[in-house]
């Protein structure tokens, strides 16, 4: 079997309105799953979320402590790298702000681990101030295994592969180290809008 | 989603393997550095495009990671995190005419 060009596509592609689509992107629709590795399904007497790392005390929710933290309802348009954009996604979810209230770190990044092996980093800062979530639900309903359920990190301003799937908590560290697809290729910070792809863009 | 809808066997990244390498490499045999089970590269778990954005294959054993492939800004990327050895056969020779 050959392997299937970025090129090619079954349908017309929608026009998207002015100004909403990063450079490079196109609309849809539907909701493509994209995974690297099979879905895990940690049953959530067993889920936990951690914040460890450069921190004094380190932080660890039951999925129930987890979800009697504040929530707050988020719509955005997500951007995968490979290429797709969908607008006004409906995510239910904890603000990371509400998670490290008062937590003193001089940490200036972070990995975000998952079941399943999957890492990705992000600087600190843009997961605080209202830039990122922890997500549970989505389009009101909780949200499915395949799409990173029970929850899923959610940074809406950048490429998707660094909002993981299946998050178990965030590491923070004083010195940035890649995760699994900016170890194996694509770029270290990932702005859609400034076509941040692969390594080096 | 049932899972198979995701997983590819690893026959699929043929195509792209063959851009990088001269060899068949979907026909090669592999060891796992993690679990040790030696197997055929083509029978391992495949993750590609436009199902995850590069080529992931996985031990069908243990799940750890083999091999990633990404394609992308003019460029391949190959990572070997996973493979303890991977042994391509030489292309058989045709006999020589008498």
């Amino acid at each position: 079997m050959d392997f299937i060009s970025r090129g090619f596509r079954g349908r017309p592609r929608e026009q998207a309105p002015a100004g909403r689509l990063p450079p490079g992107q196109y609309m849809v629709r539907d909701f493509p799953v994209l995974s690297a590795g099979p879905t895990p399904h940690t049953p959530l007497s067993r889920w936990t979320f951690s914040i460890t790392g450069e921190i004094d005390e380190p932080r660890q929710w039951t999925w129930e402590q987890f979800r009697a933290l504040p929530t707050e309802t988020i719509t955005k348009d997500i951007h995968c790298v490979t290429k797709w954009s969908k607008f006004d996604t409906v995510w239910e979810g904890v603000s990371v702000d509400t998670l490290l209230d008062g937590v003193d770190t001089t940490a200036e990044y972070v990995l975000a681990f998952s079941d399943g092996g999957y890492t990705t980093n992000i600087p600190l800062q843009d997961l605080t101030e209202g830039k990122a979530w922890v997500a549970f639900a989505f389009g009101g309903e909780p949200l499915e295994p395949e799409h990173g359920g029970p929850a899923r990190l959610l940074v809406p301003h950048l490429y998707f592969w660094k909002s993981a799937k299946w998050v178990r908590g965030l590491r923070l560290m004083s010195e940035n180290s890649p995760g699994f697809w900016e170890t194996y290729g694509y770029h270290d910070y990932g702005d859609p809008w400034r076509e941040q792809r692969y390594s080096g863009d | 989603m049932d899972e198979s809808q995701l997983r590819l066997d690893g026959n699929a990244a043929a195509g792209i393997l063959r851009e990088v390498f001269a060899m068949d490499v979907s026909g090669a045999q592999e060891a796992c550095a993690s679990c040790g089970t030696i197997g055929w590269m083509g029978a391992q778990h495949l993750y590609m495009y436009p199902l995850a954005p590069g080529a992931v294959v996985r031990c069908s054993t243990c799940g750890d990671v083999l091999m990633v492939l990404v394609r992308g800004g003019g460029r391949y990327r190959l990572a070997l995190p996973g493979l303890r050895w991977l042994e391509m056969r030489e292309p058989v020779q045709a006999p020589p005419e008498t």
